[in-house]
């Protein structure tokens, strides 16, 4: 049996994103609710790291200009530029809001939010680094995740935890709500609303080292595509440096901002050699594809595929390379990075202050996604045309304000600059907004799919193919790209999706059948990896982490567009482009 | 490394009583116990059921009773499970299926605490100010990420068949209680002084045990105490 909701205003997804919108929307909108395939504290913004990047200049002098420059170069100028000076801007205001909401940011001595220095923050457009990054220890995420629940808690917003939604309803261009299974009982819930925000965050599962939860799977990303709206720049995927070698469990650059630095078997900080200013505090993507470099002349740990990030004080101090040259201390580092510290004792067996920690990058962010305006409207088409009732935000989202490639602390910032903006626009919108009619059977296609899977009669199981997939990915599709090789990617990516419909699975009952929910999700994965291969293949140049060795360089003449992927009603991808906005900052070449 | 899993299983639509499972899994002895579960489920028997998400020890999915104690699945290497292990529920929780206990009684006690700030005072345009030593007063309870492993290790907790607020209720009212830019202290300690409340702590010190995030949640239970009897929060 079905069971009928009705919502003005609907969140899916309570990580950062999810509940900065809920939060702002059911200030005026009482009848908001929040549905989470998790518990919401269980959500991945919980396991950022290093800080929320905010212009405050608490530490040094900064300003929302040099961080704009900063976010706008950091994605090799595919940022609109628009997007990135409201995120530049509003994330003071966002920042000290958390504060007022109590999230315990570390201190000055005087007594003000503490910051820290990260990977491609800048003062003086590119002159060097800047304490921009403000923090609670390495948990910053931790902290706002749980800040922002507390006030949801504090606002009496209304939870579905442990539902799994399964599909929108969307008719004639307008989001009518939404359908999920309480994983629980196995039941269907229809949610009709006025409003609907998706704040589902990334799909890092694709990849087999990843930095990302295994709940990362993409699935309402994936539901967009199947109703034939666009995907953005599904290209542009963060591969981080600092993942555990093997794991890929994610180290936080705050390392870096504390002065740790990447180390080659002949002991060699060869990030000076790639990026003489910045060094290992130059961006994300330029330090992946360093060490890759580094490993392929043979210069990785005792000839294999990994190098060491480098934390001892014996060492940062040998390079200078502490916050302002400063003397670091290893009761310092403990203070500042208690949780990195302990994933490396725990995970490789190493003593971060005395030796250095064996790491790989990672499979970390989506900078594409559903395409939104500036206030989280998701776009039907790369003319700007809008979904009405249909708003996203968050790393599901792209607004595009990461580029091709995202700066360190931007996610948290994002989260909570358009999450904002996604939940008063919703607010607005349902203040005007009438319900809409529903479908017959909205819970059709929901029953349907479940059913397929529950009752698969094939041979094939779920995790084979996510192994297979998950691995022809990180060959093909990961820091260094080709186009021959991207194609056997997007070949077996379909072979699989072919495959995908003759699995079988164990579990045919109700209750918690996490069996039949991770055997859908993969169907998830598969789509937004075929999207991706599809798109890498598309994009002939070079650009942020988006790095092709048969087209070496960034093609601003042909390629200054974001890339939007849309499922066509023949079941084949189609390709459309939307100019990148500019307004301050003309493209040039990007150094470190 | 052959591993030997036991797994406390129950499937309320079929099951009228808890039984074990057992398999056999190759792993690493630098994999983690939740490699293990995922082996089984994904190639040996998908009906198992168990949350996980993170898988590094900070969303606090995976609380489990592994070998007799409350651990994080996803913390928990082979090299120190050993190449027999036992894995059970979580106590003192109904069980839905399997590893999977019902957690809303949990989150409940922890919205009767108020975990949130509480301060109506006008605030300023920037951030408030608040000095290293009033930061530092809280620190440890804010590292708490809601897993249950402590309340769930709780003889207390057992004893009262659930209706004690447990410890970790307890490490979130610490959390802002002892936060200077809070003023609800009164409030939480006048729902912790209840019958069912922080006297029902007996110091068994098994919550500190089982807490992977090295809380010292009794030396937090103490100040609480403290500040209930003496009427002073400091």
């Amino acid at each position: 049996m079905t069971i009928h909701h009705q919502f003005d205003a609907l969140v899916i997804g309570a990580g950062g994103a999810g509940l900065m919108a809920a939060l702002h929307c059911s200030k005026t909108v009482k009848n908001t609710a929040v549905l989470s395939k998790l518990y919401p504290t269980r959500s991945h913004t919980g396991t950022a790291q290093g800080g929320v990047a905010a212009p405050l200049g608490n530490m040094e002098e900064d300003n929302w200009e040099w961080y704009m420059y900063d976010t706008v170069k950091g994605g090799d100028y595919l940022v609109d530029q628009d997007a990135a000076e409201v995120l530049a801007k509003e994330s003071i205001e966002a920042v000290i809001e958390l504060e007022h909401m109590g999230l315990p940011f570390d201190r000055t001595p005087d007594g003000k939010i503490e910051q820290r220095r990260f990977g491609g923050h800048t003062r003086n457009f590119g002159e060097a680094p800047v304490m921009r990054s403000c923090k609670a220890a390495d948990r910053t995420g931790h902290m706002i995740l749980q800040t922002l629940y507390q006030q949801c808690i504090k606002q009496n917003v209304k939870f579905f935890d442990e539902y799994q939604v399964i599909d929108l309803i969307i008719e004639d261009n307008v989001c009518k709500g939404a359908v999920a299974v309480q994983i629980l009982t196995g039941e269907i819930h229809v949610f009709h609303s006025k409003a609907t925000l998706l704040a589902v965050g990334g799909f890092g599962r694709v990849w087999s080292v990843t930095s990302n939860a295994h709940s990362l799977t993409g699935d309402t990303v994936a539901t967009v595509l199947r109703h034939h709206l666009p995907l953005e720049d599904m290209e542009f995927f963060q591969f981080h440096p600092t993942g555990i070698y093997k794991m890929g469990v994610l180290l936080s650059e705050a390392l870096r901002g504390e002065g740790a630095v990447f180390i080659n078997d002949r002991g060699e900080r060869f990030m000076e050699r790639y990026a003489p200013n910045m060094k290992d505090l130059a961006s994300r993507d330029v330090c992946s594809r360093c060490i890759y470099l580094e490993v392929r002349e043979g210069r990785g740990i005792n000839g294999k595929d990994y190098v060491f990030i480098d934390a001892t004080p014996e060492t940062i101090n040998k390079y200078k390379s502490g916050p302002g040259g400063k003397t670091v201390t290893a009761e310092h580092l403990e203070h500042a990075l208690p949780d990195v510290f302990e994933m490396a004792r725990i995970y490789l067996g190493v003593e971060p202050l005395k030796e250095g920690i064996p790491i790989q990058p990672t499979a970390h962010y989506a900078m594409g996604g559903i395409p939104t305006d500036l206030d989280g409207r998701v776009l039907a088409d790369a003319n700007g045309a809008l979904v009405q009732g249909l708003f996203a935000a968050g790393e599901c989202a792209c607004v595009s304000v990461h580029g091709a490639n995202r700066l360190g602390t931007n996610s948290l910032v994002d989260l909570i600059v358009f999450g904002r903006r996604g939940g008063r626009a919703m607010a607005e919108y349902v203040k005007h907004a009438d319900y809409s009619v529903l479908p017959k059977n909205p819970e059709a296609y929901t029953l349907a799919e479940l059913d397929r899977i529950r009752h698969g009669r094939g041979t094939d199981k779920a995790g084979l193919i996510r192994l297979e997939m998950q691995k022809v990915m990180m060959d093909h599709v990961g820091v260094f790209r080709e186009g021959p090789t991207i194609q056997q990617a997007l070949d077996k990516v379909r072979e699989l999706q072919a495959r995908y419909q003759h699995i079988a699975i164990d579990d045919r009952g109700s209750t918690f059948n996490t069996d039949l929910l991770e055997a859908w999700e993969l169907g998830c994965l598969l789509d937004l990896a075929e999207v991706t291969a599809l798109s890498a293949l598309n994009r002939t140049e070079s650009r942020g982490a988006h790095w092709r060795e048969d087209f070496p360089r960034r093609d601003d003449a042909g390629w200054l567009k974001h890339t939007f992927v849309t499922r066509q009603a023949n079941g084949a991808l189609a390709i459309t482009y939307k100019p990148v906005v500019v307004t301050k900052f003309e493209p040039k070449e990007r150094k470190y | 490394m052959k591993v030997h899993v036991k797994i406390q299983r129950f499937n309320p639509e079929v099951d009228k009583a808890p039984y074990w499972s057992e398999h056999d899994v190759e792993a690493e002895p630098t994999d983690r116990v939740l490699d293990v579960l995922n082996q089984v489920k994904w190639f040996q028997d998908g009906t198992l059921a168990y949350r996980r998400s993170c898988a590094h020890g900070i969303c606090g999915s995976d609380a489990l009773r592994i070998n007799g104690r409350n651990r994080l699945a996803c913390k928990v290497l082979i090299k120190d499970a050993g190449s027999k292990i036992t894995i059970q529920p979580l106590m003192g929780l109904p069980i839905v299926k399997d590893l999977v206990v019902d957690m809303d009684g949990f989150f409940a006690k922890y919205r009767a605490i108020k975990p949130y700030l509480i301060n109506d005072e006008p605030t300023p345009e920037r951030e408030r100010l608040q000095n290293q030593k009033d930061r530092a007063r809280f620190d440890d309870t804010t590292k708490c990420i809601l897993c249950a492993a402590c309340t769930t290790s709780c003889p207390s907790f057992w004893a009262a068949n659930g209706e004690y607020i447990g410890p970790a209720a307890i490490v979130q009212a610490h959390r802002f209680t002892f936060d200077s830019r809070d003023r609800g202290g009164q409030e939480r300690l006048d729902i912790l002084a209840d019958e069912m409340g922080v006297w029902r702590c007996r110091t068994s010190f098994n919550c500190v045990e089982a807490c992977p995030r090295g809380i010292d949640i009794v030396k937090a239970i103490a100040e609480v105490k403290k500040a209930i009897t003496s009427g002073k929060i400091e």
